[in-house]
This record gives structure tokens, C-alpha cells and sequence, in this order.
């Protein structure tokens, strides 16, 4: 018995050293490799006062919302409004910013924020400007990185659920967008299980106007009814060219999970979008009737205009020849990411045992011999081997996305087997690994989807996060993790969470934006229809039961600060100019009871917040923001007297 | 040393340097003043020319005078103060008085010159001092912030720390030129002195 008694603790022991043994080899136990690294926290570190390396851009996920995140730091700068109204500073709430959420529907103030992606110059990101898709109702966002502040939204008629998108062309010719829901187009009432003969997708094509950012849809390409669910436009070589991912060739319309999954391939869909260009020159575009918004918000105004178009042009692959090959691709591809060089296409097969890597010059070629196996809705399908250049073994269960070092190695998240697979571009040989805590999505490294690569670090955008940090009742945070991909083995560095589920990011070296930074708004430009330029303009004027103050803000005070002669019943507008030109100062604004968020305006802007005062009384308003020593002195008061009332207007 | 005698080629070249310095300063700061406070680690700063007073950058003088507020101390506004109107006047006179220098080649229109650009600059100086003091004592009574026995007066020429703030006077490059187009002036009387003394030898 004692013998035994003593044996059974041996065995664990010794298994147990086994274990931490094999673990350290591979690294696969969470906390051994990398985030025990002596050198990763000074890696991380960013000393007080002192700057990160990069920008990154996080999508909001479900919060519809950008975040500025520092790297290496991990530190969160900003949350960007896009597609959710935003109560801390009156985005999608003010008549100045309400439009920007105008969509067919109406307004909506919500959506789900996907994939950000950095304009591009010679395939490199230039820094103007940042683009990201609301998911939910086709949307196409662009922020200004000069003001870190949202600029225009474009609606995408005939599409549902915008998921693959927006991904650009090389020079910001185009954003694609690819609709993830098949649906008949134009949209009627038809049973849903006529699917086949129903259902369309569309491809969209986005014009980018190089001197201003505005974007207008150029021409959408109508689709066989799969789902088309990530893109990525051609370089180099390849560009004019773009590439779509698709599943369910299957056509299912019920339960997808299984009915989805039974073609081995399904297909990337490449668009020579050049040729495109010239169908829509020849006349070949057909004009349907769509409705759609494009909201463009102003800087001088600083006022947006919600303007509604009514139709696009659609082109039919069936009367432009060349103008889509579909690359069979195993088993439902997800991401779908060209090479540095713009020669490999690597497709992110979900389902796939292998990652796939079509070439272009292969590509090109088998379009030239016409090697084609067959014809869908007439669109010449490739022949696999003909265009595959290669398959990566052994790549983790559920490989999604790829992004690129520039140094020739390709890296690739893997879902299920929940980590990063890192493999050598020509040999297809995996030659590193490192677990990711847990799930991960997307993957980013700067610039790693452009012609040159930024490198240095990558960041692993995880879905879930169990027992990674304290936790937090049932809904955990979503998380980040920090990569030092700069040696042979990736080290994990830091783990950092994100607002909302973080999709896809992109980074951007610092000094290509700090000093583009606009630091007020120019008061002389100030071109808002109720704006002020100084205290002497500041006044209370009655237009029937509208009562429009215009007031301005300077440290610190408002003028007027005292307002008499309004009624229940009336409808005040306070038109508050921030009269400051000196950066960093905003001033805040909110009235007790006002049944909307509180304004908060920067300097040389105007924002207005609207107020139907219900009971009679005497209400203050106050500076919301901090803005100087005196800052708690800024406040005012409004007299509410009683419905038709006669007291006059006046105000000091 | 004569001063009946003519200004040499030699010295009269080197007038002119001078007279083209002094012409020259209309077109920089003659006085530069910058503050440093914890929250303004940019620094912000005025910047005094011959006839106005700007900010070093855009809005620093209306930015400046909104933290002046706060101590009660007058809006700087370039149309009070006087002098900014004459002081171009000023420096053309030296001009046209300088060409009279040369035209007649007279040493003594040159004393002359030296002397009325040093009243001219010792003027100024107090002129800018009163100014200061103006600005830095004459505050009004209802400031929020009060400080018993403390004025705002920046330094002449130096640094000082008023409050939060640390103020550092300095002739700005128009300064250093007029500095120079007097030194240009009295070059000549220096060099004959030299020349005068090795006779004697």
C-alpha cells in the first residue's frame, strides 16, 4: 500500500514536468512564452510624456464606433462616432451631425463597424483618411485624420449586410464593397425559398474624388446569389484587378451551417474593375432605381447635408465578358489577402485543411488558354490547379485572415485552433506559431495589407477573453494582443482590451499624422448658418414659438448667461459658438432637463442643442468640460414662464 | 580726430551697411517676449515689430489676453498703443537723416545721427518699460484672481516667473539689426581713433 501510496505521486509529478516540458517547447500554455519574456514590458513601455510608434485604428464592433489605440502601448486616444450616436459629445443627436445617420430607412442610430482601412497612395497608406462599413445597414464611413472626426457615409443600395468592405484599390481609386446577404434585386415579395431563381448579390464599386475624400457609388456589378463575405483590391502587378470571396454556392437559404458547407470549393470571385470601367464607358451599365443617402458632414459649416440619390448603375456580367473569373477555393473562404508583391491571392478557407494561395501570373494565364471547368450564371470557373501556387500544410483549424511582414513571411489567424500561424511566402512551409488568448478573428500588422509593410509588431484581435483579465459579471471585454513579430519566433508582448468587438484595425506610422493635426477650427471660417463670431454678436432672437439663441463660450463664460421671455411650449435652439482658438480647449454645454445629450464644441465650431422646456421655473445650464480655472463659474440661467406668456425676450 | 574732415569711401560703405541694417529691422520683431506655463508646454509668446504687436504664433495675443483676463490686466490691443504708429515714422527719419550722411560725406551729421539714434533707443526702451509696468500693474480691482502685492510686469530684458507663467524678454532679430547699424555708426569714429593714436606712435 505504502509502495503505491508513494508511486501515485511520483507519476503525477513526473507527467506534470512532462507537461510544463512540452508546453515551454511549444509555448502553447498561456503566459510561459512571451508575456514571462524579461524584455516584453520594456517593450511596451511608453514613458510618461513620451510617444507611441504607430496609430491603430480598432473597429468598434458592435459599439459602430472607431478607437485610436497607441502602439506598442496599448493605450486607447479616442473613440471615433461613425454609425452610433455618441451622448458624450452629441454626435448623431445635434441637427448638425443628426444627418450623417440619415439612411432610406430614416434615421438609425446604430450599426456594426467592421473593417477600418487607411486610404492609399502607390499601395501604401498615405494618412488622409481612414474607411470603415457599417455591417448591418450597407454603410461606407470616411474619417478625416486631420480632425479625427467622421466626414461622410455613403448608403449601398442593393446590398445586405455589408461585410466585405471597404477595401481599396491603390491609389484610392475605389472602395469595394460586397454584399454578404443575397437578396432579389430590386428588392419585392417573393418567397423566400425561391432563392435560386431570386436572389442576387452585388459588388460595389466606390469612386474616391482625390482632392476632397467625397465618395460616390460609381457602378455595382450584379452576382450570382452567394454570399460574398471579404475582398481585397489587386497591387502592383495586379492592380485593376479585384478579388471577393464568396460561400454558400450551395444557395441555401435555410440553415447555412449545414446547407452551406457541402461544396468542397466554393469561390473568389476576381473583377477586373479596369475593364469595368470601360463597360460603364460603352454604354453597358443598365440604370436602376435605388434609393440611398450620402451624408457629407462640412468643416467650415460644421454642418452636415444628408442628400438622397435615387439610382445607380448596375452592370450584368452576362453582357461584359471578362469582366469576373471565379478561383474555386476549399471550403467556404472567409478572408481572402494579396501579397505585398500583388502576385499571391491567399484565401482564408474556414473550413479548408490547407490555406490556399492562388498566383495572378497563373491566373492570367489560365484566362488566356481559357482553361475553365465551367460556367456559373456565366462566369467562367477557373481550374484549381491552374491557378493554386501553392497550399500551406497544417495551417490551424480555421484559418480567417493573412497579413504580411514585407520580409516575405505571411501570417495567418486561425479561429478554432485559436492561434497565429506564421508561414514563408514561396515554400508554403509553416515555420512559427503562437496561441492567442482566445479566438482570434482578424489579425493586423501596420500596413500589413499594402504594398510595404510597416512590420514590427502584429496584433491579434481576439473574439473572446474568459479568464484573461478580471472579470467582469457575464459580458467580458474583448481584447488585443500585442505580437513582436521582428525576430524569427513571435513573442506575445502585452494583452489590452478593446470598446466593442475589435474586427479588423489598421496601423499607421505616428509621424505620418501628428503633424497634420488640426488644432482648432478657424473662427473666421466658421461658415454655421446660426454662428457667431463674437461676444457682441451674441443675441436672443423669437421666430414664432422658436426661440434661437446665439450664444458663444470663451473662458469663461457664456454671453448671454442670463435669458428671460421664453415659454413652456416654445422650442429653444441654443446655437453655442466656441469663440476659443487655442487647442485643447472645448467647452460643454447641457441644460437641466434638456431630453438630449449634452453638447460638447470645439474651438471655432458651432453646435446646437434644441430643448422644449416643459414646466415653468428658472433652469440652469453649465459648462459640461473643464475648461480653465474658473470652469465651475461657467453656468447660466434660462427663466421658463408659463405657456403664452408675455414676458419679452431679453438677455445680458 | 577732425571732425571737419570728410567720411571716407571706407566709412561711408560702412554707414551704409549700417543704414541698410537699421532698414532692414522694419522687416523682423524688435522685441520678442515668451511665456512658458505648465499648461502651454508649446510655449506661447508676442512678438513686438515696429509697428504692431502679434502673436509668435496665430493666436497667441488673443489667447494671451484671455488668460490676462484672469488677473485683471488690460487687453493688449495693438490700435492703444500709440507709439506703433510713430516708430516707422522714426526709423524713416534715421533713414533720410542717414542719407543726408552720406550725401555730405560730414562726420558731424554722423555724430549728429549716433547721438539722436541712442535719445531715439533710450526712449524706446523706457518707453517699452512704462509700457510693462502699464500693463503689469494697472489691473482692474474685479480680477478673479488676486494676489496681494503681486504685478504682472515682464522683464525688460531677462526672465522672470509671474504666477504660473515664466516670462523671457529678449531683443528679437529687428533689435540685434538696430543694435548693429548703431555699432555700423560708430565704427567709423572707432577706426580713426585707432588710426589717430598709431600716428601719435
Amino acid at each position: 500500500m505504502l509502495k503505491i501510496k508513494l508511486i501515485a505521486p511520483l507519476c503525477f509529478a513526473v507527467l506534470f514536468i512532462i507537461a510544463l516540458s512540452a508546453c515551454s517547447e511549444n509555448g502553447s500554455t498561456p503566459g510561459t512564452n512571451g508575456a514571462l519574456d524579461t524584455d516584453a514590458a520594456e517593450k511596451v513601455y511608453v514613458a510618461p510624456g513620451e510617444y507611441d510608434e504607430f496609430y491603430s485604428f480598432m473597429s468598434g464592433g458592435f459599439s459602430g464606433q472607431v478607437t485610436v489605440y497607441g502602439l506598442p502601448s496599448g493605450r486607447l486616444f479616442k473613440i471615433i462616432p461613425v454609425f452610433s450616436q455618441y451622448p458624450e459629445n452629441g454626435y448623431g443627436y445635434t441637427p448638425e451631425t443628426r444627418p450623417m445617420l440619415q439612411t432610406s430607412y430614416g434615421e438609425i442610430p446604430w450599426d456594426d463597424a467592421h473593417h477600418p482601412e487607411l486610404s492609399q497612395t502607390n499601395g501604401v497608406p498615405d494618412g488622409r483618411w481612414l474607411f470603415i462599413n457599417g455591417n448591418n445597414t450597407p454603410r461606407v464611413a470616411r474619417i478625416d485624420l486631420s480632425t479625427f472626426e467622421t466626414e461622410e457615409i455613403i448608403e449601398i443600395p442593393n446590398s445586405a449586410g455589408n461585410h466585405g468592405s471597404p477595401f481599396i484599390t491603390m491609389n484610392t481609386e475605389y472602395v469595394v464593397a460586397s454584399t454578404r446577404f443575397s437578396v432579389p434585386i430590386p428588392q419585392k415579395d417573393v418567397p423566400i425559398s425561391s432563392y435560386k431563381e431570386n436572389f442576387k448579390g452585388t459588388l460595389s464599386f466606390i469612386n474616391v474624388e482625390q482632392e476632397t475624400g467625397h465618395m460616390n457609388l460609381a457602378f455595382q456589378i450584379l452576382v450570382p446569389g452567394f454570399n460574398y463575405d471579404l475582398a481585397h483590391a489587386g497591387k502592383g502587378p495586379s492592380h485593376g484587378w479585384a478579388f471577393f470571396t464568396s460561400y454558400n454556392s450551395e444557395e441555401a437559404n435555410t440553415l447555412l451551417e449545414i446547407n452551406a458547407s457541402q461544396n468542397d470549393k466554393d469561390f473568389i470571385a476576381a473583377v477586373n474593375w479596369k475593364l469595368a470601367e470601360e463597360y460603364v464607358k460603352q454604354g453597358k451599365g443598365k440604370e436602376y432605381k435605388s434609393e440611398y443617402y450620402n451624408n457629407r458632414y462640412n468643416n467650415e459649416s460644421h454642418t452636415a447635408v444628408a442628400e438622397k440619390k435615387e439610382k445607380v448603375l448596375i452592370l450584368d456580367p452576362k453582357d461584359c465578358p471578362g469582366l469576373i473569373y471565379y478561383l474555386p477555393t476549399p471550403k467556404s473562404p472567409h478572408g481572402v489577402d494579396v501579397d505585398p508583391s500583388g502576385e499571391y491571392i491567399v484565401a482564408g478557407g474556414k473550413l479548408a485543411t490547407v490555406i490556399p494561395v492562388h498566383s495572378f501570373s497563373k491566373m492570367i494565364k489560365a484566362i488566356e488558354d481559357k482553361d475553365f471547368i465551367t460556367e456559373i450564371y456565366g462566369i467562367p470557373v477557373l481550374k484549381y490547379e491552374s491557378v493554386i501556387a501553392g497550399e500551406v500544410e497544417n495551417p490551424g483549424l480555421g484559418p480567417l485572415h493573412t497579413e504580411f511582414d514585407g520580409n516575405g513571411f505571411a501570417y495567418t489567424s486561425a479561429f478554432i485552433s485559436s492561434e497565429v500561424v506564421k508561414w514563408k511566402i514561396g515554400t508554403w512551409e509553416v515555420v512559427d506559431r503562437i496561441p492567442s488568448y482566445y479566438s482570434i478573428g482578424h489579425l493586423m500588422i501596420p500596413g500589413g495589407d499594402s504594398q510595404k509593410p510597416f512590420g514590427k509588431y502584429l496584433v491579434s484581435l481576439n473574439k473572446i477573453t474568459k479568464d484573461r483579465y478580471l472579470p467582469t459579471g457575464p459580458e467580458l471585454c474583448q481584447s488585443a494582443q500585442l505580437i513582436d513579430i521582428s525576430g524569427d519566433k513571435m513573442k506575445l508582448l502585452l494583452d489590452f482590451p478593446t470598446i466593442g468587438e475589435p474586427h479588423y484595425a489598421q496601423a499607421i506610422p505616428a509621424d505620418l499624422l501628428m503633424d497634420k493635426q488640426k488644432k482648432i477650427f478657424e473662427l473666421e471660417n466658421n461658415k454655421h448658418e446660426y454662428g457667431v463670431k463674437s461676444e457682441k454678436d451674441a443675441r436672443v432672437e423669437r421666430k414664432g414659438n422658436e426661440v434661437h439663441i446665439y450664444m458663444t463660450t470663451t473662458r469663461t463664460h457664456f454671453k448671454p448667461d442670463n435669458i428671460e421671455g421664453v415659454n413652456v411650449g416654445d422650442k429653444v435652439y441654443f446655437h453655442i459658438t466656441n469663440l476659443e482658438q487655442d487647442w485643447d480647449i472645448p467647452h460643454g454645454f447641457a441644460v437641466k432637463g434638456m431630453r438630449t445629450a449634452e453638447l460638447l464644441i470645439m474651438p471655432g465650431q458651432t453646435r446646437t442643442a434644441i430643448w422644449e422646456p416643459q414646466r415653468e421655473g428658472v433652469y440652469p445650464f453649465y459648462c459640461t468640460d473643464f475648461c480653465s480655472a474658473l470652469h465651475q463659474e461657467m453656468q447660466g440661467y434660462i427663466r421658463i414662464s408659463p405657456r403664452n406668456s408675455s414676458t419679452k425676450i431679453s438677455f445680458n | 580726430m577732425n571732425l571737419h574732415e570728410k567720411l571716407s569711401t571706407r566709412n561711408s560703405l560702412i554707414f551704409g551697411i549700417g543704414l541698410a541694417l537699421l532698414a532692414a529691422s522694419y522687416f523682423f520683431p524688435i522685441w520678442t517676449i515668451d511665456l512658458n506655463a505648465p499648461q502651454y508646454p508649446e510655449g506661447m509668446g508676442l512678438r513686438i515689430w515696429a509697428d504692431e504687436i502679434k502673436g509668435a504664433s496665430e493666436h497667441d495675443l488673443n489667447n494671451l489676453n484671455k488668460l490676462n483676463h484672469y488677473i485683471g490686466m488690460k487687453e493688449i490691443d495693438p490700435d492703444d498703443i500709440p507709439e506703433l504708429k510713430i516708430i516707422p515714422y522714426i526709423i524713416l527719419f534715421m533713414l533720410l537723416l542717414g542719407a543726408a550722411v552720406l550725401l555730405t560725406k560730414s562726420k558731424k551729421l554722423l555724430l549728429v545721427w549716433n547721438i539722436v539714434l541712442i535719445i531715439f533707443l533710450l526712449i524706446g526702451l523706457y518707453d517699452f518699460y512704462m509700457w510693462e509696468y502699464e500693463y503689469g500693474h494697472n489691473l482692474n480691482p474685479n480680477a478673479p484672481i488676486k494676489v496681494p502685492g503681486m504685478a504682472y510686469q515682464p522683464p525688460l530684458i531677462g526672465s522672470k516667473q509671474l504666477l504660473n507663467i515664466n516670462a523671457v524678454s529678449l531683443p528679437g532679430i529687428g533689435g540685434i539689426l538696430i543694435f548693429f547699424s548703431l555699432a555700423a555708426s560708430f565704427l567709423p569714429f572707432v577706426l580713426e581713433y585707432i588710426k589717430s593714436k598709431r600716428e601719435k606712435k
